[in-house]
C-alpha cells in the first residue's frame, strides 16, 4: 500500500484527545534492542543488514498490535515520504537518512511503530496523544516480551540491554513528552525551567528532537540516563517533572494575563492577523505564529474554535506535507506562497480574537493532579 | 577523583573546553567551581554537546596507548573515538575496562536494574538462589549446625540437577 493512502488524514490526528492535552501534545516511550550475533547498523556491512532486517520484519509484522500495519524498506521510501513521516515524528531524521538495509514497521493508528537498523537494530516506540506515559510504556512493554520470544536479544544480567551507543545501554528507554509551552516563553521564564530540568538529569529539546530548536514553543522533554534506574522508575519521575513543568506553564498563562494582557492579546492579535492575510510565508514564522493562535486557543480569544483547527495546521503547513498536495516540485518559495494560501484559506470562519471577559480567565486551568 | 585546584574535595563538576584541536579537561569540586564562575548551566550543556567526543578520548586514555581490538567484530578503540558508538554486542566485553568509568558518568548507576527478557529471567532466579543457599551453608558451618548445612547441600544439589535437565530439554 501507498504511504500517502495508509497514513491517518491530518485533520482526524488532529482531533485525538488525551489527558492535558492543552500543553502536552504527545506521549512517547522507545525501547532501543539489539540482536545477539549481529554487528550494530552503523558498522555491520549492507548483507548483514539485510539479514537483521529480513529477520526483524517479519517478527514484527507477525504481532497481533500490528496487524494491518505499513511495512517497508527505507530504499522502496521517496525522500518525500520519509520526510512526511519525520514532520509526523514517527521517524527521526536519522532513520529517514537510510536506505537499503533499514527499514519500517507501522501500525494502522500511528501508536506503535519499528524502525529497523536505524542506529539499532530495533528501535521501537509508542506513541499516546496528550499526557499517557504508562499508558505508551505498557504498549511497548508488551510488544517488547512478545518479540523476545522470537528474538535472541543482545543482553548482559550486569549491563541490560545492549545498544550501539554506551548512552542508551541498559534499559534502552528513552520516555519522552512534547510540551507546547507559549506561557513560560512569553514570561522568559523558560530557561531557569530548561536548566532546572536538565539538572534533574532529563533533556530538553526542540521540535524535531536532538540538536534542533524549538520552533512554535514546543519542546521535548525526554530522561537521559538509562542504566542503573528501573523503567517504572523512569517514567514516575518523568511524570513528576511533567507535572510540575504543566503547573508553571498554567501559573505563567494566568500571570501573564492578571500582570500583562495587553502583550498577550497583542501577540495574538498579530499572530492571527498575519495568519489571516499573508500571502507568502515561511514554516518557521507559521510554526510560531500558529503557537500564539494556540495560545488563544486555550484562553478564550477564538470562541467556537477548536485546537484541532490549528494542530491540524501545524501538521499540513510542514514542507513535506505541503508538498505532498502538489504534482509538481516546488521551491521554498513557491511553498511559502501555497503555505500562505491554505492558511488564509483555512482561517476565513475565524473570526478575529476577543479580549475574553476576566471571569472566564484562568477557568480553564488545566492543573494536573500530583 | 578530586578537585583539580584545591585537591581536597571530591571534582563534581567536569568541564571540557575544546580550542582548535586542543582538548582541556578541568575537574573542580562545586566550591572551587563556583568561586571560578564554572557553575554556569549552560557549562552543563556545553559539556553535553561535546560529550561523545570526551568520553571516546577517556576510553583511549584509559587503555594505555594500547589498542583493543573486538575479536568479534573487529571494531577498534580508534573506530569508537571516531563514531562514538560500538561496533557489535560483544564489544562491551572487549572495551570492558575502559568502559566503566565512562559510564559512570553517564548513568545513574554502573548495573543493570530493569526490565530482564523472561528466558533469562529463570536463570537469574536460580543463581540468585543458589548465591542465598551458599550464603547460609557458610554461616551454617560457622554456626557449626552441621545438620542444618547438610539440608542446605541438598537443596542446593537438587536445584542444580534440576536447572541442568531444563536446559538439557
Amino acid at each position: 500500500m501507498e504511504l500517502d493512502v495508509f497514513l491517518i488524514p491530518p485533520a482526524e490526528s488532529a482531533r485525538r484527545k488525551g489527558p492535558h492535552d492543552r500543553i502536552v501534545m504527545s506521549s512517547r516511550v522507545r525501547l532501543a534492542r539489539n540482536l545477539k550475533d549481529a554487528a550494530f547498523p552503523g558498522w555491520a556491512k549492507k548483507p548483514e543488514r539485510i539479514r537483521v532486517l529480513e529477520l526483524l520484519r517479519p517478527a514484527i509484522e507477525a504481532l497481533p498490535e500490528m496487524k494491518g500495519s505499513f511495512t517497508g524498506t527505507m530504499d522502496s521510501l521517496s525522500s518525500l515520504d520519509k520526510q512526511i513521516l519525520v514532520e509526523r515524528h514517527l521517524i527521526s531524521r536519522e532513520h529517514a537518512a537510510k536506505s537499503a538495509g533499514s527499514g519500517l514497521v507501522l501500525n494502522r493508528e500511528e501508536t506503535l511503530c519499528f524502525m529497523i537498523n536505524e542506529e539499532d537494530h530495533l528501535r521501537m516506540q509508542a506513541l499516546r496523544p496528550g499526557l499517557q506515559l504508562r499508558q505508551a510504556w505498557a504498549a511497548i512493554d508488551q510488544a517488547d516480551s512478545a518479540l523476545e520470544k522470537k528474538l535472541n536479544y543482545a543482553f548482559s544480567p550486569e549491563l541490560g540491554y545492549l545498544t550501539a551507543c554506551p548512552t542508551n545501554l541498559g534499559t534502552g528507554i528513552r520516555v519522552s513528552a512534547m510540551l507546547h509551552l507559549p506561557g513560560l516563553v512569553l514570561a522568559e521564564q523558560i530557561n531557569p525551567i530548561i536548566q532546572s530540568v536538565n539538572k534533574l538529569g532529563l533533556a530538553v529539546r526542540g521540535l524535531y528532537g536532538e540538536g534542533t530548536e524549538a520552533l512554535g514553543n514546543v519542546f521535548q522533554v525526554s530522561n537521559q540516563m538509562t542504566l542503573g534506574e528501573s523503567e517504572a522508575a523512569i517514567v514516575e519521575r518523568l511524570e513528576k517533572v511533567l507535572a510540575q513543568i504543566i503547573e508553571h506553564e498554567e501559573n505563567a498563562r494566568a500571570t501573564l494575563l492578571e500582570k500583562n494582557p495587553k502583550m498577550v492579546y497583542n501577540h495574538i492579535g498579530r499572530a492571527y492577523g498575519i495568519l489571516a492575510n499573508a500571502h507568502s510565508i515561511s514554516s518557521k514564522e507559521t510554526m510560531n505564529l500558529l503557537s500564539l493562535m494556540r495560545l488563544g486557543v486555550d484562553m478564550g480569544s477564538f470562541p467556537g474554535v477548536d485546537r484541532s483547527l490549528v494542530d491540524e495546521l501545524f501538521i499540513l503547513t510542514q514542507p513535506a506535507h505541503l508538498q505532498k498536495e502538489h504534482s509538481e516540485k516546488l521551491s521554498a518559495e513557491e511553498r511559502d506562497l501555497l503555505r500562505a494560501d491554505m492558511v488564509r484559506e483555512r482561517l476565513r470562519p475565524v473570526r478575529r480574537p476577543i479580549v475574553p471577559p476576566a471571569v472566564s480567565l484562568g477557568a480553564g486551568l488545566d492543573k494536573p493532579t500530583k | 577523583m578530586l578537585c583539580s585546584m584545591c585537591k581536597e574535595r571530591e571534582a563534581k563538576v567536569h568541564y571540557t573546553k575544546i580550542v582548535a584541536d586542543k582538548i582541556q579537561k578541568v575537574d573542580l569540586c562545586e566550591e572551587c567551581a563556583k568561586s571560578k564562575g564554572m557553575n554556569d548551566p549552560t557549562a552543563f550543556s556545553l559539556a553535553d554537546e561535546l560529550f561523545g567526543l570526551g568520553a571516546a578520548l577517556e576510553i583511549e586514555q584509559a587503555g594505555d596507548g594500547t589498542c583493543l581490538k573486538c575479536p568479534a567484530c573487529g571494531f577498534t578503540q580508534a573506530d569508537f573515538k571516531k563514531a562514538g558508538r560500538l561496533g557489535c554486542p560483544e564489544c562491551y566485553q572487549t572495551f570492558a575496562e575502559p568502559m566503566g568509568s565512562l559510564l559512570k558518568t553517564m548513568h545513574k548507576g554502573t548495573r543493570h536494574v530493569g526490565k530482564v527478557p523472561e528466558s533469562l529471567r529463570q536463570n537469574r532466579d536460580v543463581s540468585d538462589r543458589l548465591k542465598n543457599l551458599q550464603k547460609r551453608i557458610t554461616k551454617a558451618i560457622e554456626e557449626e549446625d552441621f545438620e542444618k548445612a547438610a539440608i542446605l547441600r541438598d537443596e542446593i544439589k537438587q536445584i542444580t540437577v534440576r536447572a541442568a535437565s531444563n536446559t538439557t530439554s
